[in-house]
């Protein structure tokens, strides 16, 4: 395995209280492997993801438990300066707002070309032809004179074009991409997930994709973690949880969506919010927004049951919701 | 079709470009909106779909007077609102209500909810009694599925999709007749949304409203919507009943939206053709001669650099389920929507063909 | 994120699916409040950002103290005598710098005068001078700098260059030039010279906070329902836009008063026999070994006073935002 996430536990402290925003999650992924992670806001998956990006503010956040193993070392244990060293070379995040995590006043090559200049300790002017190579490999149109353009000149396509040749650049073994598309318009964001696909495949690297569109999942993923409440609900191969989820919250989201294909009548909505992470639910944390739930489920909370070999869910009532 | 309630024709908006510090000089133009026209029946759900800087929120804004065209009209039962000031203005504006797409600006952060759903009431006093309006502000609380004893609250206590009630509430107290909601779910979780839209579905019902439904997620609007225009740089490119733009889309764009929408079902990857469109969408302050899209278009031929082409029903189609307008030069059928199921199929073959299905179930 | 329970409310919705016991229709899953409490029975009269603010506020212990501390300055300053029995202008050269003494207890300054007796006496002229020059720049620069930010166009051109030439005039230069063909010894000309040169600062402030405020959708919103611009700005635009304004004219205030201090050492702001903190302070720090304490207490009923308004701007504009309730 090239990624594992074991049992992590993360928390905020804030003035009114703790927040409790990431609660056991485990996950792992291969090389050459996609693993989506879905949730909505306050799921607690872009936490992990920042957690294992070594990212996490801290304070606020406080990381109370749990290991992520990277090629079998245990990165929260790894002074800040070895961790500095995996990030980027070895493990890169894209994120949701291109525009916010570029330098308005650097240039895209100036920015590209710091990656060499930092990590590989090329001279300017290597890292400059290395920066317009990258660019060419994202298929940005005429790399060469763009690479003097600044983030603004670019459009939203083009700019998160821009944060994958970054992250790229060192050819990590390990890519986050913290909702890529999201900020993109539909037909943009097809261009910029098959590039995603493409080169994952070209560099056989691992994907961690967080987002909460049920469609780019089915689209792209190989395996899918769902998380609620800071915790994994249901993990397992793409086509297994789309053909019979075993989870009532994945059942949930994918009967709530409307869908391109079919017109339907009324979509079923999942009563009520997302749990308050300062005051989540005893028992399973779902159970009070679930028709499933049973007296078991106020109490205990259910641990991740196998339901199959590579495939985990954890409800008490796994077998009723993947039957029924 | 029932007669129209709404009816736009040849709708604009340019803002101008200008250059200097206290004498400003006109230098060009953006063409947000630039020739739309349609119509909106009554008790018909008008879906608008478009990806950024198409013009579909432009349009939106003219609708509620909130900006005033550069050219053509707005016709509410028949008068132009776009030419309206002062008392008549005012009286419009009760028929014709937004819904905003942030929940997070579109509530005033200083205000109580209950002063919020009644200011509409303030300011057309007319429409409700003074000693009426508190228990009216808690009945629409009630109508949108929030507790009527919340109105000493303010905005920052509810979540996301509470705070869309409150705002649909607003744009409720009035009961107009017509609602323009731009992206009202798009910033809302998925679980949620989902909630929002089953309560406008029934709420349309109930006040027999008609809606503008403007949105870039082509399933929400599917779901939602009666008919569909789709937008690309200032102009309706195709418009027609939904079951006519999904299943028999003709103009190449929609095409291209359409398959670029990624389907929740993982079955469907491996077989499904995908259109993926070079480039961006040019900037609207200097957009392409002739057709629009012809930049982006893998059928451009040289006519579509030097005849706009119109919104009609192309004489291909003139008659069979295709036929709808749609402004393309060499339009042509294709199905990039995946067909479902035997029963999914179904169901869609009946809302297609059904008078008015999106309002009779 | 929710908010932290008001003690004495009742909790609507402990626990997700709270709330379901409340009306709702068939068709519609009530939702669960995101926290907070109801904070008055559900009856109770309705309420308006004002009226909470106000009850906020009265139980504000930072309120209260400025408050008091204030209205002890305003009590003092119409009536000087009822805590001060001495006369400000009788001074004795031979008890010059000397220290506190029974009957006076803040010493006397370098000209024999009691430094007790100034130091109330000046009140009056130093915290009227703060308190209208604030005023004044606060009423025309946002008035002005709202305007020119709502209503843009040609006007906010003509207002953005107008408060550039402003910016532009030295403070001080600009008080030696103006107040020195100034004859007579009232505070107003003082305060029509710190107006003159202050509203710029102010109308800037509101100026951008106008137009932060004026893009967003809740005054789109209540455009589109009709209502007029006055409506707009009165109670839409102006309450989320004034936070920066009192902020920073509360801070002004208490340069205001030091700048009467400035103009009066120069000799062109208030002048003997007028009594200020401005002029004590000036007239003392010559003598800042000898008699420290002639310099101490002025400054400090200054910096006291300064203090005071800042922590009642502050409370206003906490409880002018629901969010920190």
């Amino acid at each position: 395995m090239l990624l594992e996430v074991r049992d992590l536990y993360v928390e905020f402290r804030t003035r009114d209280g703790v927040a409790k925003a990431v609660n056991g999650v485990g996950y792992g992924v291969d090389a050459g492997e996609t693993l989506a992670v879905l949730g909505e806001s306050g799921s607690g998956k872009s936490v992990t993801a920042q957690t294992i990006m070594g990212i996490l503010d801290v304070p606020p956040g406080r990381i109370t438990g749990g290991e992520v193993l990277f090629q079998g070392k245990d990165l929260l244990t790894l002074k800040e300066e070895e961790r500095r060293k995996v990030r980027g070379a070895q493990m890169a995040m894209i994120f949701q707002d291109a525009l916010s995590s570029l330098n308005p006043v650097l240039s895209v090559g100036d920015q590209l070309g710091e990656m060499f200049v930092v990590h590989r300790g090329l001279s300017r002017k290597d890292a400059r032809a290395r920066a317009i190579e990258l660019m060419d490999r994202v298929r940005i149109p005429g790399a060469g004179q763009r690479v003097r353009d600044y983030p603004h000149q670019f459009s939203g396509g083009m700019r998160q074009r821009i944060m994958i040749a970054m992250a790229l650049a060192l050819e990590p073994a390990l890519i986050i991409a913290d909702e890529p598309t999201t900020a993109l318009d539909v037909t943009v964001q097809a261009q910029v997930m098959d590039l995603l696909a493409e080169l994952q495949r070209e560099y056989d690297m691992g994907l961690i994709l967080i987002t909460h569109d049920l469609g780019v999942v089915a689209d792209v993923a190989d395996r899918i973690a769902v998380m609620y409440a800071g915790r994994i609900v249901e993990s397992a191969p793409v086509h297994d949880v789309y053909k019979a989820p075993a989870h009532p919250y994945t059942r949930g989201l994918l009967d709530s969506i409307p869908r391109l294909d079919q017109k339907g009548r009324e979509l079923y909505a999942i009563k009520g919010l997302p749990p308050n992470l300062m005051d989540i639910p005893p028992g399973c944390a779902f159970h009070p927004r679930c028709p499933m739930a049973q007296d078991v489920c106020r109490t205990d909370e259910p641990p991740l049951y196998e339901v199959s070999e590579d495939r985990g869910s954890a409800c008490h009532f796994w077998r009723e919701c993947l039957h029924g | 079709m029932a007669e129209p309630i709404l009816e736009v024709s040849g709708l604009v908006k340019h803002y101008p470009l200008t250059r200097g510090i206290l004498f400003k000089k006109q230098i060009g133009a953006v063409r947000a909106v630039d020739g739309v026209d349609f119509d909106l029946a009554r008790g018909e759900t008008l879906g608008i779909v478009g990806e950024s800087g198409c013009g579909k929120s432009t349009v939106a804004k003219m609708l509620v007077n909130l900006e005033r065209p550069t050219a053509g009209s707005i016709r509410y039962q028949g008068e132009d609102i776009t030419k309206l000031s002062g008392r008549a203005l005012k009286t419009v504006r009760r028929n014709i209500q937004m819904v905003f797409q942030d929940p997070y600006t579109s509530l005033n952060p200083r205000m109580t909810v209950g002063d919020i759903i009644g200011e509409p009431y303030d300011i057309h006093p007319e429409a409700a009694p003074k000693g009426d309006r508190r228990r009216r502000v808690q009945d629409l609380l009630d109508v949108v599925g929030l507790n009527p004893e919340y109105v000493n609250r303010y905005p920052h206590q509810f979540s996301g999709g509470q705070r869309q009630r409150i705002g649909i509430a607003r744009g409720l107290a009035l009961r107009p007749e017509v609602i323009v909601a731009d992206e009202p779910v798009s910033a809302l979780d998925v679980s949620v949304q989902a909630q929002v839209i089953n309560l406008m579905e029934r709420l349309q019902d109930e006040f027999d409203l008609s809606y503008i439904f403007i949105a870039h997620d082509l399933s929400i609007v599917r779901h939602i919507s009666d008919r569909v225009g789709v937008m690309y740089l200032g102009r309706i490119v195709e418009i027609g009943r939904d079951a006519e733009i999904y299943d028999h889309p003709t103009h190449p764009y929609t095409q291209a939206l359409l398959s670029a929408v990624p389907v929740p079902d993982p079955e469907a990857r491996e077989h499904r053709e995908r259109i993926i469109l070079a480039g961006d969408v040019p900037s609207p302050a200097n957009p392409p001669s002739g057709c629009r899209f012809r930049t982006r278009c893998w059928k451009a031929r040289e006519r579509c650099e030097l005849e706009m082409p119109p919104l009609a029903v192309p004489a291909v189609f003139a008659a069979g389920p295709a036929a709808h307008d749609s402004a393309c030069h060499f339009a042509e059928a294709k199905q990039v929507v995946p067909a479902e199921t035997a029963e999914n199929a179904g169901t869609a073959e009946n809302a297609g063909t059904a008078e008015n299905a999106g309002t009779a179930e | 994120m929710p908010e932290p329970n008001e003690p004495e409310g009742v909790v609507a919705g402990t626990g997700a699916g709270g709330g379901m016991g409340l009306a709702a229709s068939e068709a519609v899953t009530l939702e669960r409040p995101s926290g907070g409490a109801e904070r008055t029975a559900p009856q109770g009269k309705p309420r308006s950002l004002w009226s909470d603010a106000w009850r906020d506020l009265r139980g504000d212990p930072v309120f209260v103290i400025s408050g008091l501390v204030i209205l002890f300055l305003v009590v003092i300053s119409l009536w000087p005598s009822v805590i001060a029995s001495g006369n400000p202008l009788k001074c004795d050269l031979a008890k010059a710098q000397e220290g506190s003494q029974p009957g006076h207890p803040f010493g006397y300054d370098g000209q024999g005068c009691d430094v007790y007796t100034r130091t109330v006496y000046g009140a009056r002229n130093s915290v009227a001078v703060g308190v209208c020059a604030t005023l004044g720049v606060a009423v025309l620069g946002s008035v002005l700098g709202g305007l020119a930010g709502f209503f843009g166009g040609i006007w906010d051109s003509v207002l953005s260059r107008t408060t550039d030439i402003f910016f532009a005039i030295p403070v001080v230069l600009g008080g030696l030039v103006l107040l020195s063909v100034v004859t007579g010894s009232t505070i107003w000309p003082v305060i029509g010279f710190m107006v003159l040169l202050g509203w710029p600062q102010i109308s800037r402030i509101a100026r951008g906070s106008v137009i932060t405020a004026r893009q967003n959708d809740y005054v789109q919103a209540a455009r589109a329902l009709g209502a007029s611009n006055s409506r707009l700005l009165l109670r839409h635009i102006a309450p989320n836009a004034v936070a920066p304004v009192i902020v920073v004219a509360t801070i002004a205030l208490g340069t205001y008063i030091a700048l009467e201090a400035t103009l009066s050492y120069l000799g062109v702001g208030l002048k003997p026999p007028t009594v200020s903190w401005g002029i004590d302070i000036s007239a003392a720090s010559p003598y800042i070994r000898n008699a420290p304490h002639a310099l101490l207490w002025p400054s400090g009923a200054l910096a006291l006073t300064v203090l005071a308004f800042i922590m009642l701007g502050d409370a206003v504009r906490d409880a002018l935002d629901p969010k920190l309730r």
